[in-house]
């Protein structure tokens, strides 16, 4: 599948968040989506999750399934892990496995990719910032979707698991699918495009307001 | 369905355990009838009057308690980003959440109320018209919630405005809850008339519930 954003204009909270982007993302192709904080990178991730609404542009996609969405076609790692702490790792992964539909989820081998099989009966109340983190990939690994969207993957995460994230996001691209990743440090992929989101002009208007303010 | 079933076990099972909210309601519930006595005084034919009326206010605050968590959870940890994601529509989500709030605050009440009719006076017969239409009017209770708890979904101390906005659409459900439980007690109206009544409005409580609760979401996560 590919993934064309043509012309995306996002308007919240009274100001421009992001204007005039667009992007191309082919079969087993990454997109490192940069910026300075506050350049509207998670805000580009949501609008293509469905999550935020788009003030002008649109998303074209070629291939996938066309009864299905592109939220519903996609994963989306933001910055909250999604996680009960008042249920074990297991059952945690079980849920999201079960709600996305996954038809046989191999949880284990899941977990093992990921590091956390030994975990699988702790209460996730009980896992580290960079534990949670894992879990919440493992998610990615156990249902199968060709688009992944990654807000900051590798933050909280120790040199260890953020190698096991590279091997996991390659063995995603090898496959044929498409990343997403907003970062601000190397995330380990060689050949990755970059889309550079400068900070949005603000209108003419709104900046001699800011003048008087 | 599998995503409905997924939701419904995580939510009762999140429920059940430390600090989930089930045993919450019934304890309240058990504490507001218990007090009531005292509160009165030992005057049985009184009790028995009002019994069936103390009973049914005691379920709708008890059914308030754990509802501003309902949807704020799953929002501040992210969850509700994803189960947007999901394939099943957000109506019939936000409706097995209903329906998974019921089974682990509303039911339990409906079991505990004939042995706290007791305290009230209450004897069989009434004890039987007051379960039957605690069992029909919890689910609408707890239905109408839904919209309340929506709206209030990203506030962090929602839960008094969660019950300023519910209290008030539960009128009707309360006045022919107790309708028909009194009729049941002392007449002279036949139990059925309020009855037949206050099923109604747990069918359309039913629908209207999910629909409003699922678009105040929407607008919310915008």
């Amino acid at each position: 599948m590919r993934l064309t954003a043509v012309d995306l204009h996002c308007h919240r909270g009274g100001r421009d968040v992001f204007s005039g982007v667009g992007f191309a993302v082919g079969p087993g192709e990454a997109l490192i989506v940069t910026g300075r904080n506050g350049a509207g990178k998670s805000s580009l991730l949501r609008t293509v999750a469905g999550l935020v609404r788009l003030t002008r542009g649109r998303f074209e996609l070629e291939g996938g399934d066309p009864e299905l969405s592109i939220a519903e076609q996609a994963h989306y790692l933001g910055h909250q892990d999604a996680l009960k702490p008042a249920l074990s790792v297991g059952e945690n992964l079980a849920f999201w496995a079960g709600f996305f539909g996954a038809p046989n989820p191999d949880l284990v081998q899941a977990l093992d990719a990921v590091g956390l099989a030994a975990l699988i009966r702790l209460p996730a109340a009980y896992l580290s910032a960079g534990q949670r983190r894992r879990l919440s990939i493992a998610r990615l690994i156990a249902v199968k979707r060709p688009l992944w969207l990654l807000d900051e993957p590798t933050s909280t995460l120790d040199v260890s698991a953020q190698d096991r994230l590279a091997g996991l996001m390659q063995a995603h691209l090898a496959e044929g699918g498409l990343i997403l990743a907003a970062t601000h440090g190397p995330v380990g992929l060689a050949n990755a495009k970059e889309l550079r989101l400068e900070h949005a002009p603000a209108s003419p208007a709104r900046e001699a307001e800011g003048a008087q303010a | 369905m599998n995503a409905l079933a997924a939701i419904l076990v995580r939510d009762m099972r999140i429920a059940i355990r430390v600090g989930g909210g089930a045993l919450m309601g019934v304890l309240f519930f058990l504490v507001v009838v218990t007090l009531t006595p005292f509160a009165i005084g030992p005057d049985l034919a009184l009790l028995k009057r009002i019994g069936p009326a103390i009973l049914w206010l005691a379920a709708l605050l008890a059914s308030l308690l754990a509802l501003d968590r309902l949807f704020t959870s799953d929002h501040d940890d992210g969850s509700l980003d994803l189960i947007l994601m999901g394939r099943a529509p957000l109506e019939l989500v936000v409706a097995v959440k209903g329906l998974a709030h019921w089974l682990t605050t509303g039911l339990p009440l409906v079991i505990a109320a004939p042995l706290i009719g007791l305290f009230l006076n209450l004897d069989a017969p009434a004890e039987g018209a007051l379960v039957l239409t605690l069992l029909v009017g919890t689910p609408a209770l707890n239905f109408l919630g839904l919209i309340g708890a929506a709206i209030a979904v990203t506030l962090r101390r929602g839960g008094l405005l969660v019950a300023v906005i519910v209290l008030p659409l539960t009128v009707p459900v309360l006045i022919f809850g107790v309708a028909a439980a009194n009729a049941a007690v002392i007449g002279p109206v036949p139990f059925g008339t309020p009855f037949t009544i206050l099923c109604a409005l747990t069918l359309m409580s039913l629908v209207v519930g999910p629909f409003a609760a699922a678009a105040a979401l929407r607008q919310e996560m915008e």
